[in-house]
């Protein structure tokens, strides 16, 4: 029906909007416990975008981790840098013309990448497979994750364990 | 919720399918967003105070009405007719947004309880997961409020609360990773199918520890340093008053009930109950009633439970706070975790139906070790006082 | 396009973003409004508010915060463990085992270093 079809336009739009715009709100805003609020609000999108493309399970561990774990980081951290809470920072420095060029020219390279490259499709069919369905037949990720990726599993624990380790180093160092 | 979209669509032949699918979403939006706050926070209020007044040796509130029961309303008139002072320095939009934002995270959780047989919002595939994530939510509303507040204490008090949250959001996924490994599903749908002998029974360890974590998250007593009257002077929301105030306090109460309710769910079988499903059939509409009739009492008495322990113990200090969550739930929920795993894997007791006994076993093994454990380390340990509690002094 | 699952999810949030506006809205009506300097001055227990409303913001709380990431990602790749577990071979068991057994080692590690101590 196309009620659905406009109805996920508007949602993604709507999305679009709050991505981006949260993106744009992370760097422009003067004060930087907003910048780390706009960033909230563009992660809040991804999530919604994430629901769009059916990916359930990702659209709630992007709540959970980004949302609820990094972001609480970030606003820590920002809370931590002392002389920044509300001094309004000069928004450019000497280097703005060239760091401008810079950003364009990154911009006019990427934008070129996505428009050129022919990008894979998955076709209906491999959409429709159990493997793809996260939400469906969550068991399939399961399976997969420790039977095909037990490697990456495994390595991932490992990975885990050397971020704690920084942790300690940092609290050795704060306490110093 | 088909059964009512059926029956929606019997009443009013000229509606459509997805037409009344939408308008079934709106109605029960509308009632979880405007009907449950009410009820919740008037019926849940005077319950504790009346409860707590009685553990208390007094009588609680009894001048409003009959027995005290419109208590509520007059507290929410007060908090309607009070005024709005916004400190001069406040930053104003993330001030204002904080208290809109801590309720709708807590309202979103509702949107997979399951209150009867085919009453759910949305039984989302990942349905477990979803309620931690949300409750992500109310913790980035309390670092707005206590930041945007411009007071020394609200902002400490807000660091310590988020802190609190973040240490016993840990154990609320552990214990809800063990349910997930026995009901092999993350769909609370599944989950309350699986549980022919309730979760209480075939996983103590899992439903101690999300109780308890669940009444840290949502902040109560004991865990309720950060907005004890006596200590931090009233926390992260000092600032506020009137309506923004009675929001926080709106979603305080409706996270207890929310809380109260998923533990009724995972670990006491919902809103199952004797007669439903074989002489009461679960897809009638007496079905329904039934199975939330019996969800109600399940969930009233775990409220009740928390009230009670709320009475009953002293409040935790924040370094004992934190050591609980990180240096015990931790530790004993993984060990737990990785019993029942072992259990669910012992060929001799999924084929003989006796797994429910297996991991109760298990469940009881991990908690006398770590008990007896933590009794050593305190028998050896040099505090006075940690060593009379383990009787090592006598 | 099919029709999520998430879509409840989508209309709830919209519902209850409407309580704080008509509530607030309802209150401001309501309520009587009568500003004046020593009202909005911040609370500090009845007596002036001394100096800027910053506090020394304890790095023990960055600490937690990260360990709590850590743990929380270790959690988000149990789940699909979880779900699977009961069509799992057994020696997914071990695998499980293995890895939990690193991140029970990580905390220990963590632990006796003393950076989850309070004070």
């Amino acid at each position: 029906m196309p009620v659905y079809q406009i109805v996920h336009v508007i949602v993604f739009l709507i999305l679009t909007v709050m991505t981006l715009g949260g993106a744009l709100g992370v760097v422009v805003s003067r004060n930087l416990f907003h910048s780390a609020l706009f960033l909230v609000l563009s992660f809040a999108g991804v999530v919604g975008y994430y629901v769009l493309l059916d990916a359930g399970f990702l659209a709630v561990v992007q709540l959970l981790i980004y949302i609820g774990a990094i972001a609480i980081l970030i606003l820590f951290a920002v809370m931590l840098t002392r002389g920044l809470m509300d001094k309004r920072q000069s928004q450019t420095n000497q280097q703005w013309l060239i760091a401008g060029l810079a950003a364009l020219l990154t911009f006019i390279v990427l934008a070129v990448v996505l428009w050129q490259v022919d990008w894979p499709v998955a076709s209906e069919q491999v959409l429709a497979s159990p493997s793809m369905a996260i939400g469906a037949k969550g068991s399939q990720l399961g399976q997969d994750l420790l039977g095909t990726y037990v490697i990456p599993f495994e390595v991932a624990s490992v990975l885990l364990f050397v971020a704690l380790i920084g942790a300690v180093i940092l609290a050795r160092e704060t306490e110093s | 919720m088909d059964t009512i979209v059926l029956w929606l669509t019997n009443l009013i032949p000229q509606m459509s399918e997805p037409v009344a699918r939408l308008v079934v979403h709106l109605v029960y939006a509308g009632v979880l967003s405007f009907v449950a706050p009410v009820v919740v926070v008037v019926a849940f209020t005077y319950m504790e105070r009346k409860v707590i007044a009685r553990i208390q040796d007094r009588v609680g509130p009894n001048r409003a009405g009959p027995l005290g029961v419109l208590q509520g309303l007059a507290d929410a008139v007060k908090m309607l007719t009070k005024e709005d002072i916004t400190p001069q320095n406040a930053d104003r939009p993330v001030y204002n947004l904080a208290p809109g934002i801590a309720v709708i995270g807590v309202i979103l959780i509702y949107a997979v309880l399951p209150f009867a047989p085919g009453v759910v919002g949305a039984d989302l595939n990942v349905g477990v997961l979803y309620i931690v994530a949300v409750g992500g939510i109310g913790t980035m509303a309390v670092l707005m409020a206590g930041w945007s507040s411009d007071n020394k204490y609200s902002m400490l008090s807000a660091f310590r609360v988020v802190a609190q949250m973040i240490s016993y959001e840990i154990p609320v996924i552990i214990a809800l990773l063990m349910v997930v490994l026995v009901a092999g599903s993350m769909q609370m749908g599944e989950i309350i199918a699986a549980q022919d002998v309730p979760f209480l029974f075939t996983l103590p360890l899992a439903f101690f520890i999300f109780f308890v974590a669940t009444i840290a998250e949502i902040g109560r007593s004991p865990f309720d340093l950060l907005e004890a009257e006596s200590e931090i002077v009233a926390g992260f929301h000092v600032e506020y008053s009137g309506m923004k105030f009675a929001f926080f306090f709106i979603g305080e109460y409706m996270h207890l009930f929310v809380g109260a309710g998923l533990v009724t769910t995972l670990f006491l079988g919902g809103w199952r109950g004797p007669l439903l499903g074989n002489v009461v059939s679960d897809a009638s509409l007496f079905g329904m009633l039934l199975g939330f009739v019996y969800f109600l009492i399940k969930t009233v008495f775990v409220i009740f439970l928390m009230i009670w322990v709320r009475g009953t113990l002293p409040r935790f200090r924040i370094d004992h706070l934190l050591d609980f969550g990180w240096k015990f739930l931790v530790p004993v929920g993984l060990f737990g975790l990785m019993a029942v795993a072992l259990i669910l894997k012992l060929p001799f007791l999924s084929s003989s139906g006796l797994q429910w006994v297996g991991l109760l076993v298990a469940n009881v093994a991990v908690i006398v070790i770590s008990l007896a454990l933590v009794s050593m380390a305190a028998r050896r340990s040099r505090s006075v006082a940690l060593r009379g509690v383990a009787g090592a002094d006598r | 396009m099919v029709l999520s699952e998430f879509t409840f999810v989508g209309i709830l949030v919209i519902v209850a973003s409407l309580l704080p506006i008509a509530g607030l809205g309802f209150a401001s009506l309501v309520r009587p409004k009568k500003p004046n300097p020593v009202k909005q001055s911040t609370y500090e227990c009845g007596i002036e508010a001394i100096g800027d409303a910053w506090v020394q913001f304890r790095a023990q709380y960055y600490i937690y915060a990260l360990v709590f990431v850590i743990f929380d990602i270790e959690a988000v790749f149990l789940l699909p463990w979880a779900v699977a577990y009961n069509q799992l071979p057994l020696y997914a068991l071990l695998e499980a085992v293995l890895f939990i057994l690193i991140l029970v080692l990580a905390l220990a590690y963590v632990w006796r270093k003393g950076a989850l101590r309070w004070s």
